[in-house]
Parts: structure tokens; C-alpha cells; sequence
């Protein structure tokens, strides 16, 4: 019981009574705001527990019946019916005539941008400007399935090579070296003759080349055509730019012709409204590299 | 306030331990109580499964790697994170999580619903470096990853989750093992793998189908997170939690 309570001259407030060694300790009360502050928060929970739903029994869910859940679904559809007559206009319409109709083309853009930015840009940059390690960029002209609209839209949709879309885009390079199709140093000389289709000869490589040349006919030509011109009915990629999926080294090049990891694309249309599917193919193809 | 007198409290042990047990109750009660209830609290929702052993082994690297302190698991149902993410999070898609994933802090996004968004390539890629793919990221690199995994003891890990209430059955416990190789290698026969894990992806998740590698379980693990449930089937009835 601490019995020595006394007013302490300075300060006029009163001692909590203890002493230790000659030491007192003041009683400050604590600051009025501070206090009001605590009770007005305890007395907010109080009516926040009657109000929403606060415990875990069937049927209680406080007297304004708000339920988180509900009121989402509320949201969306307020927001879904507040965008509808855009969006229907831009899911009825075919991205040809979104980008020629200017109000519809600025809607896409803006919305498309922001699609990107969200599904594709972990794949192919913020900017489309691909990664290397097989994911392409989208602001070039160098289309591997195909640059119009509606090879754009059908790329999209379907994706690539993946296993949840029946109608994905799909074909499969040879695994010319785990397959046993080519021996190693055969890939070695098909690979600087690719190299030299690029345009990026090593004179120090020219032997290699040559025998390259027989069996990049023989094995490669069918689907990269006869002078590396690529086949977007196969994906197959151009192969007489300077534009490589991973890497323009030769080493990585014959690495790929050796076990190449084909590239793999989600489905979007099980994912995204059809309108964000019309905009995201007006966008990517204003990116900078669209054909008609 | 004449009648409250802290001093009778302090010097009184009986009404002391009194007034500290009723205390204690009240916050133990708020904890323990809702436990109770976790019947009408969890969802009665289809696809719910148990993670296969591939996948334990890949959320147990998660947690070892502290994915967590920048990633919550946990889809808010606020519209803002139903446009970016997809459908909010449901009790039901974590309760075979010990401890749950949730996590309260994000410095990179949600990955409640990240399976099947990438191609496992891009996940391997990512996970190795981060920046090859992604330059603007900020996420440290986990090459080291494309080590073995050690998964001799895997049966005891399916045995931990039983004890904790997770329904491995004997089969699963007992097939283990090669429930987990089965998963790592795509051209292993699916039947009884796939019996025992419905719509369970089989694949060389790291690119590798050779060997079995923490970034194979990682990878398989994040290619499931939110994937369970199908959306498209799921009634108002069943989702409403109380
Ligand atoms: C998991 C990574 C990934 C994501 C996410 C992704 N893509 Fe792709 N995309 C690829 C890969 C890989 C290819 C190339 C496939 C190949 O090699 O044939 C590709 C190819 C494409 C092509 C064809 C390019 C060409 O040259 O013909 C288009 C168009 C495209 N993606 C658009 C998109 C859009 C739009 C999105 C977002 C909705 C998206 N991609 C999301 C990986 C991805
Ligand atoms: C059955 C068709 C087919 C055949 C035959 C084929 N390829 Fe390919 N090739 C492809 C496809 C499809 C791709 C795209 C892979 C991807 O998108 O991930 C590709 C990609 C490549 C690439 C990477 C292109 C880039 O931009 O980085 C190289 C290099 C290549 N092939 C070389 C060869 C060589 C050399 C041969 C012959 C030894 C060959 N291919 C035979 C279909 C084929
Ligand atoms: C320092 C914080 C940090 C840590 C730790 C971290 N990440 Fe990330 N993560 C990020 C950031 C930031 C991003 C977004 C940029 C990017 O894609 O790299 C991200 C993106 C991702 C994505 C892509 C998500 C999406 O929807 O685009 C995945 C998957 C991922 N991280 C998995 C992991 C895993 C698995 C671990 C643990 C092994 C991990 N992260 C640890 C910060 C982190």
C-alpha cells in the first residue's frame, strides 16, 4: 500500500507514493484527449459490433445485414452496368472497326493499355519489348504466328502451345540432338550457317557453315523455309534476322537446335471479358509493329 | 473514482488472480470460440483437395524462403482486387494450410490465384532472375533453387499434416513417394497418381524431367495456388459463409 502520497512542489502533481533510495516517481494522469480518444475507440467497437457482422454463427450478421461478399458483387455490377455501353459496343464490334472508329479506338487503347500492364507485361515487358529466354517482343514487325488483327486476336484468345485451350497454336521443333537426329557437332555447323543466314558470319566459322548449309536443307527448310524466311502456319520463327528468342549467341542458338524449350502461352479467353480480348489486339497491334 | 482502487487489486492475490482469470478468458474466448464454428465458417465448396506431396515439399520452400514477407495469399473482395486477380479468396481454398499463407504485407503481388497464369518456363525463369524477365523488379533471385530436393521423408510430412487434421489417407501416405516422382515426371503413368490428387498437373516443372529439384516443387506448387475451385460451378449458397 503505498502510504507516503504527496504533492510534489514543481509540477503540483501528486507522487505515486513509492521511494526508492531517495527517488519518488510523479503519478502524471494521462492526457484527457488520449483518454477520450481510448474510450470514444471502445465505444465505436461496441456499435461496430452490433452493426456488421462480428461473430462467426449462422445468422449473424449485424443489423445492417452488410456482408462484405455481397457488397462486392454489388460493386461489380454497378460498375459493370456504368461501363456497359462501351463495352458492348467494344465486344460487338471487330478490332478492325474498333481501331478505325476513334472514340472506340481511344477506349481501347487507355483499357488495353492497362490489360497489358496486368496480364502480359510479366512476359513481355512493360513496354512489349519481350525478354530474352523465348518470349518475343510485341513492338517489332517480326511476328512468329502472325501480325494482322485476326491472327493478333486468335493468338490472344487461344494461346500458344499451352494444354487448357483445344484451339491454342501449336507445332513442335524437332529435338534434333535428344532425339538423335543430329550429333553435336552437326547442330554446331547448322548453327553457324543460321548464324550466316543472320547476316552475322565468322569468317573463322566459314567451314562449319558450309556443311551447315546440306543440313539446314535437308532438316531446317520445311519449316524455316529455304532462306530462313520463318512460316507463321508453323510458328516457326525468321531466321535470317537479327532477331533471336534467346540469345544471338551462336552457343545459345545451337543449344536451342539441340533441346529447344518451345515456347508456351496462356489462353485468355476463359481469363478476360471479350472486349478486353478487342482491346488488347487493337493495343499490341499499335504497338508498333501491325499489318493488315 | 473512490470505489476503483488499483492498490486493493495489487495487494489482494485472490481478487487479483480472480480479475486476471476472467481477463485472460475473454481474449482466450474470442480466439477459441470461432474454432467452434469453422463448420458454417468454411465454405462447402467442390475441388478442395490436399496438396500432393510435389506441392507440400514447394509451399514448405515457400515458407522456408519467406515468399511470404512480400506476397499475401489472400484476394480482398474489393472490386479493385477482383479486376486484378480474379475471384476473392474463400476460407475453403486454405484450410488444408498449416500455417496459412495469407500474409499481410505486398511488396510483389498477390499470388492467390497465380497458378496457370504463366507458363511453368516463365516460373523457372522468374524464379532463377527475377530481372531477366521482368527488369523492373525488385524480388531477389532463387537460382540456388535448381538443387536437388531432399524427399526421403516425405511420407513423415503427409503423416505431420494427418495429425493437424489434413485427410491424407493410408494410400496417399503410403504412395508418397512416388506420388511425388510421378508428379516431376511427365511421362510417368498419370492413373493412380491422378487418382489419388484430382486434376493434378503432371510436368518437368524446371524444364528438366531428369531430376527432381526444389524449383521442380516450387514451381509445381505456385502452378496450383488458387486453381481448386472452379468458379464457373460454384452456387451463392455454397459460398456463403454463415
Ligand atoms: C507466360 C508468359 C506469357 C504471358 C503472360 C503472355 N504471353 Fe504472349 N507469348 C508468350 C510466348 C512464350 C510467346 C511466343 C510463343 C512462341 O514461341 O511461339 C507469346 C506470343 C505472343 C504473341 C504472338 C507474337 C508473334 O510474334 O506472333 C502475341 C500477339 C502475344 N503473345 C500477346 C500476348 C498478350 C496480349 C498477352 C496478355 C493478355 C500475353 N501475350 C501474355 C508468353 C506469354
Ligand atoms: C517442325 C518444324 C521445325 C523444324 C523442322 C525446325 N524448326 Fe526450328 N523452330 C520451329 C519452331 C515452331 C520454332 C519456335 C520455337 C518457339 O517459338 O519457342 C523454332 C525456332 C527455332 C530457332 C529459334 C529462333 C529464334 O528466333 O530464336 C532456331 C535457331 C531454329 N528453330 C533453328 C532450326 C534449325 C537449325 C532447324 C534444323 C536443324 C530447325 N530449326 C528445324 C520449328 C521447326
Ligand atoms: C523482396 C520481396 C520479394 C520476395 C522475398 C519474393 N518476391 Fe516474388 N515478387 C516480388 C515483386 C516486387 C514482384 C513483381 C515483379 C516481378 O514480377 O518480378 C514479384 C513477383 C512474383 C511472381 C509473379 C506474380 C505475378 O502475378 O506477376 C511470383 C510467382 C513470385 N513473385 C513468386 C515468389 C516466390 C515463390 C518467392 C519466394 C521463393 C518470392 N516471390 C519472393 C517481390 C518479392
Amino acid at each position: 500500500m503505498p502510504t507516503k502520497i504527496e504533492k510534489d512542489a514543481l509540477t503540483g502533481t501528486n507522487t505515486t507514493g513509492h521511494e526508492w533510495d531517495g527517488l519518488k516517481e510523479l503519478n502524471t494522469p494521462l492526457p484527457k484527449w488520449w483518454l477520450y480518444v481510448m474510450y470514444a475507440t471502445i465505444a465505436f467497437s461496441a456499435v461496430w459490433v452490433i452493426l456488421y457482422p462480428a461473430f462467426p454463427f449462422q445468422g449473424a450478421t449485424g443489423v445492417t445485414g452488410w456482408i462484405a461478399r455481397e457488397a462486392v458483387v454489388q460493386d461489380v455490377a454497378a460498375a459493370n452496368e456504368r461501363m456497359a455501353p462501351m463495352m458492348n459496343r467494344l465486344r460487338a464490334a471487330t478490332p478492325q472497326q474498333i481501331a478505325a472508329d476513334p472514340e472506340l479506338r481511344a477506349f481501347a487503347m487507355a483499357g488495353g493499355r492497362i490489360a497489358f500492364a496486368n496480364n502480359c507485361a510479366a512476359c513481355h515487358g512493360a513496354g512489349g519489348q519481350g525478354a530474352v529466354g523465348g518470349f518475343p517482343s510485341l513492338a517489332d514487325d517480326d511476328w512468329i504466328w502472325g501480325g494482322s488483327y485476326d491472327a493478333i486476336h486468335q493468338t490472344i484468345a487461344h494461346g500458344i502451345r499451352n494444354e487448357e485451350d483445344d484451339e491454342a497454336r501449336t507445332s513442335m521443333m524437332p529435338r534434333f540432338v535428344a532425339d538423335g537426329v543430329l550429333t553435336p557437332a552437326q547442330v554446331n555447323d547448322v548453327a553457324s550457317y543460321v548464324v550466316s543466314l543472320a547476316g552475322d558470319a565468322d569468317p573463322g566459322q566459314a567451314a562449319e557453315a558450309e556443311r551447315g548449309k546440306p543440313l539446314y536443307a535437308e532438316n531446317c527448310a520445311s519449316c524455316h523455309g529455304d532462306t530462313g524466311e520463318g512460316n507463321r502456319d508453323v510458328g516457326a520463327p525468321r531466321l535470317n534476322d537479327r532477331i533471336w528468342l534467346h540469345g544471338a549467341d551462336r552457343h545459345a542458338i545451337a543449344r536451342f537446335i539441340a533441346n529447344p524449350r518451345m515456347g508456351v502461352m496462356p489462353a485468355w479467353a476463359g481469363r478476360l471479358d471479350p472486349a478486353t480480348i478487342n482491346m488488347l489486339t487493337v493495343y499490341v497491334h499499335a504497338l508498333g509493329g501491325g499489318e493488315n | 473514482m473512490k470505489w476503483f482502487n488499483h492498490a486493493k487489486i495489487e495487494t489482494n492475490l485472490i481478487l487479483m488472480g480472480v480479475l486476471t482469470l476472467i481477463t485472460v478468458s475473454i481474449g482466450g474466448l474470442a480466439q477459441i470460440v470461432p474454432l467452434f464454428t469453422v463448420a458454417t465458417t468454411i465454405e462447402r465448396v467442390e475441388g478442395i483437395r490436399p496438396y500432393t506431396p510435389l506441392e507440400l515439399m514447394g509451399r514448405n520452400i515457400y515458407v522456408r524462403e519467406g515468399c511470404y514477407t512480400c506476397h499475401s495469399q489472400m484476394v480482398r473482395p474489393f472490386r479493385d482486387e477482383l479486376e486484378r486477380y480474379g475471384h476473392f479468396s474463400l476460407a475453403a481454398e486454405s484450410m488444408y494450410d498449416h500455417p496459412f499463407q495469407w500474409g499481410s504485407k505486398r511488396s510483389g503481388p498477390d499470388l492467390a490465384r497465380v497458378g496457370g497464369r504463366y507458363s511453368d518456363d516463365w516460373q523457372a525463369a522468374h524464379l532463377r532472375s527475377p530481372r531477366a524477365v521482368v527488369p523492373e523488379s525488385i524480388m531477389p533471385p532463387y537460382a540456388f533453387l535448381d538443387r536437388p530436393l531432399a524427399y526421403a521423408d516425405i511420407a513423415e510430412h503427409l503423416k505431420a499434416q494427418r495429425a493437424i487434421g489434413v485427410p491424407y489417407t493410408d494410400a496417399m501416405i503410403a504412395n508418397a513417394r512416388a506420388d511425388l516422382e510421378a508428379q516431376a515426371r511427365p511421362e510417368a503413368d498419370p492413373a493412380a497418381f491422378q487418382g489419388r490428387y484430382a486434376r493434378a498437373r503432371q510436368a518437368a516443372f524446371d524444364g528438366d524431367p531428369a531430376a527432381v529439384t526444389e524449383m521442380d516443387a516450387v514451381v509445381a506448387y505456385l502452378q496450383m495456388l488458387g486453381t481448386l475451385v472452379q468458379f464457373r460451378d460454384v452456387t451463392p449458397e455454397q459460398m456463403r459463409q454463415q
